[in-house]
């Protein structure tokens, strides 16, 4: 499968990627990792007059701790996060994640920024980034903006990038102790995508009952989405498995997901419930650990 | 179309061409520069047939644009061997009836390679999990497996008189 023709610029410099954006609006499609994308172009779904490759420019695959939390920038790959120190002492939720996308050649070359912005409805990073109230950080000749993850991922292969923008980096806030996240992907094959894809993050209060509560879903809607009737339902309760069960027959309900390859819709919903339930265990599990 | 120019290096040598943006790397090898060792299988980024090492790393190259490749170092199947003499991984894929038809042979040794240079005393479950994108219809991997492990045990030893420079051994 040959792409249709395009043009191809790898500029060395931020500020001149963010002028070519503005210089060919909607003509441009930035270029990672290249795992999401070259599919795309192979298959011709998508066919853009020229590619922006950001290779050699500076500064966008630091992984570093903050007072803001885990700063990721957008060119890490899948890898890089599974295996930076930071990450693999305190953000086991990144690591299970990481460690569930796609193969080892993928991880080696596939990006965050990639992934979220490409936004599969499918996909592993954006139900993270939603269950842990992410931001994501766009920028272009204009300046910076941040957007909440919650309210980036619109709907399928769509987000609220503009084509002038380039997403440089993701923030994921630091959970109140004691908390604790996890990731729980069912998948038909080893490194395919989700059937259904569960984050959560729970962080308890002094009374050891649950203060916060966040559960992002992938691949059982038109896009990504935040669980709020689950996360609601939560708070207040103790950690028990009555309460993972109510949150997981809720996220069931809150679930709009298609019938294909994958399974049945209804299938699907079911998978739901079982896999918000054992994503809530493994959470609270590590909440405790920290108490 | 507009063609650019890309210098980049393969199995060590320098090599030049003129290509369109869109010429993936699988045909900048296979067809510019005719190196056929490296096989398109599923052309989808699922199957691994295609694995190269791209500035060490484990690549698929029908998942990379030629224009992306530009000078990184490429490594492939045709850059494995010392002459005439086979490298580890290769004489062990021999030794161990690690293939069948040998389709995807090419990838599975390049992935292997990756792996090993990580990991150089790989558990059972390690090898499976550094080999999880590269597909067997054939073989049922269990060759393939003990074709991984029988070259990691070679690598680790102790480089001895005859056997060719390995530098994966002195780790």
């Amino acid at each position: 499968m040959i792409p249709a023709q395009f043009d191809y610029v790898r500029p060395a410099a931020m500020h001149e990627a963010l002028q070519i954006l503005v210089d060919r609006e909607g003509d441009a499609k930035i270029l990672a990792g290249g795992y999401s994308l070259l599919p795309l172009l192979k298959l011709r779904l998508a066919s853009p007059a020229l590619l922006v490759d950001i290779r050699d420019i500076d500064g966008l695959d630091e992984i570093v701790e903050t007072t803001d939390g885990l700063r990721i920038g957008s060119r890490s790959t899948h890898r890089s996060i599974l295996e930076n120190p930071v990450v693999v002492a305190g953000y086991p939720l990144l690591s299970d994640a990481a460690g569930g996308i796609g193969d080892p050649q993928v991880r080696n070359w596939g990006t965050i920024g990639g992934s979220c912005a490409h936004a599969d409805p499918s996909s592993d990073w954006p139900a993270v980034l939603i269950a842990t109230s992410a931001s994501i950080v766009l920028r272009s000749t204009a300046g910076e903006r941040t957007v909440p993850a919650r309210s980036f991922f619109l709907d399928t292969f769509q987000t609220a990038i503009e084509p002038t923008e380039l997403l440089t980096e993701v923030i994921i806030p630091r959970a109140p102790r004691p908390s604790g996240a996890a990731y729980a992907k069912l998948e038909r094959r080893a490194g395919d995508f989700s059937t259904v894809g569960v984050a959560a993050q729970l962080s308890l209060g002094a009374d050891g009952r649950i203060a916060a509560a966040g559960i992002g879903l992938t691949a059982v809607a038109e896009a990504p989405f935040a669980a709020t009737a689950a996360e609601a339902s939560l708070i207040g309760s103790e950690p028990n498995e009555a309460a993972f069960q109510a949150a997981g027959i809720a996220a069931a309900a809150e679930s709009r997901p298609g019938s294909d390859s994958h399974g049945p819709a209804e299938y699907k919903r079911a998978m739901v419930k079982e896999m918000v339930v054992r994503a809530l265990r493994s959470a609270a599990g590590r909440a405790q650990a920290q108490r | 179309m507009t063609t650019q120019h890309i210098e980049l290096t393969v199995n060590g040598q320098v090599r030049e061409a003129d290509v369109e943006p869109r010429l993936l790397l699988v045909h900048l090898l296979r067809d510019v520069f005719e190196m056929t060792g490296t096989h398109i299988g599923c052309d989808t980024s699922n199957c691994g047939a295609c694995t190269v090492l791209v500035d060490g790393e484990s690549a698929k190259s029908c998942t990379m644009l030629a224009v992306s490749a530009e000078g990184r170092s490429i490594k492939t199947i045709e850059g494995m061997a010392d002459g005439a003499t086979l490298h580890a991984l290769q004489q062990a894929f021999w030794d161990q009836h690690g293939l069948q038809c040998g389709f995807c042979t090419p990838g599975m040794i390049m992935q292997a390679s990756w792996l090993l240079a990580r990991n150089p005393d790989p558990t059972d479950m390690e090898i499976r999990e550094g080999i999880a994108g590269n597909l067997c219809r054939c073989t049922g991997y269990v060759n393939i497996v003990k074709a991984i492990e029988q070259a990691a045990t070679e690598l680790r030893a102790p480089a001895s008189t005859d056997a060719p420079a390995e530098p994966a051994a002195a780790s």
